[in-house]
């Protein structure tokens, strides 16, 4: 069996979390196995029935009050009673912020290693073989476990959500005793920054800006874009990131967020080497920039040699021509 | 306050990777080693919180001996002391060996802890998993990927960025806390920190130092293969006035990529 654990933000199930539990009833299947899946938290009605459309044999509900917050300690000390008792061969996490900072301490809880950040899964030979990243995407490597269950945590937007189908699995709800002492650290609450609720990581689109911007009121240019583009949100190189311009939870590269959207706008960014690892993996890349040399324009599938400041305010036009038809 | 700070050797962010595909590992002649930008924000903050709240800064690092070079960093930017846990194995992209190896040197060497920092991730191996796998080896909270720290007594309060958010969240000391971009903006070593990190010994613990055997840190990842990414094809660029571009890019990306 192979379980998955599905992250609720907002009373919501996240997305990325489906699309894990979409890879491992894929994987499930080719090792003749079952899907489960596990919610943990605290007023979760309703959001087991969901997950059952994504193909999981079975939904364990794990409720306590004292998980109403999320804390590493918390949770993985309920998933820890759920891996001892069903046994799992394999457990996914979709590596959202949550997915990293819960998989490793529940690894180090099973006393078994974890594969980070994965962007393949495959059955071979009875078992689960991983391809993922290193060097934020300069480099990809294929990991075998020696140790059980296989742990990994799945990167967003790589792996296609299934069509949701019938409802076959069933709910079981699972009792969580939990001593109060070991919720450690849990998150008190959450702050968010106005109008940013689509993170880099998560958007379909990212229209990035770079050292082209010239200046931080610039960037309002490419919010515009983003209110135009649904599941859009704002990225931006280093440069730009370290000149102030931008928070650098908007930072794409290196040293910043790995994106893997459908498309990639950059503009104004020239296209270091640090920043690349960090897009190349999108799926259409756009560039517009003045200079003919830049290296963005080796990894774009469309470019525009132009003034950004020129192109954008056409650009908005025609956007506005497509979301009308 | 005894604060201990975990780095690491990394390869500078704007290398080029090359592989050594016969050995599955990265070739590492000409490329110029860092100190992990991310730990760098780790041994900022804990040389603020000893300015603030006085107490030691302690710098640890797991590796071969050429991670000499980055103590010695650390210690010009002003920590007061550096130990070397020597180990000689290739990366392993196992974060839960690396953790076994920093839990056991804690317990058996420096059990004073109060705060324990790390730097979200290494460049590099991408993992970010050493540090949560330490906070459960020792059985200490855990707060990741924090841009904000503040400590009173025996408590904390962070910010962990979370997406498209900040979560605000109190643990008690000891914990585990690692560092974002935005936590703060690291110091360069002054020439005279530089001249005392030269007089500076540091010492060099094994595994047996650590009561440790090689068998008890044995990776549970098998590297089977390490490739170069799928080569990107440059695609059309085309240089046209403004209005003509933005009509033939948004034509592109709706007829033919279809993205929107």
């Amino acid at each position: 069996m192979i379980l998955i654990f599905i992250e609720v933000r907002d009373g919501k199930v996240k997305k990325s979390s489906l699309e894990a539990l979409s890879e491992g009833k894929r994987r499930a299947d080719d090792l003749n196995t079952e899907a489960n899946a596990v919610l943990i938290g605290y007023n979760l009605e309703g959001l087991a029935s969901e997950v059952l459309l994504y193909g999981a044999s079975k939904v364990y509900v794990m409720e306590n009050s004292l998980l109403s917050h999320y804390s590493a300690a918390g949770f993985s000390q309920a998933l820890f009673s759920l891996v001892e008792e069903i046994k799992p061969e394999g457990i996914f996490f979709s590596a959202s912020s949550m997915g990293k900072d819960l998989a490793p301490r529940l690894a180090a809880k099973l006393g078994v290693s974890l594969a980070s950040d994965c962007t393949r899964t495959i059955a071979k030979d009875g078992k689960l073989e991983v391809v993922r990243p290193i060097f934020a995407g300069k480099a990809y490597i294929t990991l075998n476990f020696k140790s059980s269950p296989m742990m990994a945590t799945l990167r967003p937007n790589v792996f296609p959500l299934a069509e949701p189908g019938e409802k076959k699995g069933e709910v079981v709800r699972k009792d969580v005793v939990i001593p109060e002492d070991q919720v450690k650290a849990p998150a008190l609450e959450i702050l968010r920054e106005e109008g940013s609720e689509i993170d880099v990581t998560e958007a379909e689109i990212v229209i990035s800006g770079g050292r082209g911007m010239k200046g931080p009121e610039n960037f309002d240019l490419l919010r515009d874009l983003v209110s135009l583009l649904p599941h859009s949100a704002v990225g931006a190189s280093r440069s730009a990131v370290d000149a102030g311009w931008i928070d650098h939870q908007h930072q794409v590269g290196q040293t910043g967020k790995t994106v893997s959207p459908s498309l990639y706008i950059a503009f104004g960014i020239s296209g270091a080497i640090q920043h690349l690892a960090g897009m190349s993996s999108s799926k259409f890349i756009v560039a517009v920039n003045k200079d003919s040399e830049a290296s963005i324009f080796k990894v774009a599938d469309f470019g525009v040699i132009g003034d950004l400041f020129q192109v954008i305010p056409y650009l908005k036009e025609e956007l506005k021509k497509i979301a009308s038809e | 306050m005894n604060i201990f700070v975990f780095v690491k050797r990394v390869p500078d962010t704007e290398s080029k990777i090359r592989i050594n595909h016969e050995m599955g590992t990265i070739v590492e002649e000409g490329l110029s080693f860092v100190l992990n930008p991310y730990d760098e924000y780790a041994v900022e903050e804990a040389l603020r919180l000893r300015e603030t709240g006085g107490g030691k800064v302690t710098v640890l690092s797991v590796g071969a001996d050429e991670s000499l070079v980055i103590l010695k960093k650390c210690l010009a930017m002003g920590a007061d002391e550096a130990f070397l846990l020597k180990d000689n194995t290739p990366e392993t992209y196992d974060g839960l060996r690396m953790a076994k190896i920093i839990a056991r040197a804690l317990e058996k060497k420096f059990l004073d802890y109060s705060l324990l920092l790390f730097g979200k991730q290494s460049v590099g191996a991408d993992n970010a998993q050493v540090p949560s796998m330490v906070a459960e080896l020792l059985g200490l909270p855990q707060v990741n990927v924090v841009t904000k720290l503040e400590i009173e007594g025996t408590k904390g309060t962070a910010h962990r960025e979370i997406e498209g958010a900040l979560e605000k969240v109190s643990f008690s000391l000891p914990a585990v806390i690692s560092a974002q971009k935005g936590l703060n903006e690291p110091r360069y070593e002054t020439l005279k920190g530089i001249m005392m990190a030269k007089k500076k010994e540091i010492p060099i613990l094994a595994f047996e130092d650590l009561g440790l055997k090689e068998e008890d840190v044995v990776p549970l990842l098998e590297l089977a293969k390490m490739e170069s990414p799928p080569p990107r094809k440059a695609g059309k660029v085309i240089e046209e006035e403004p209005e003509e571009a933005a009509k033939k890019m948004v034509e592109y990306l709706h007829n033919e990529a279809k993205v929107i």
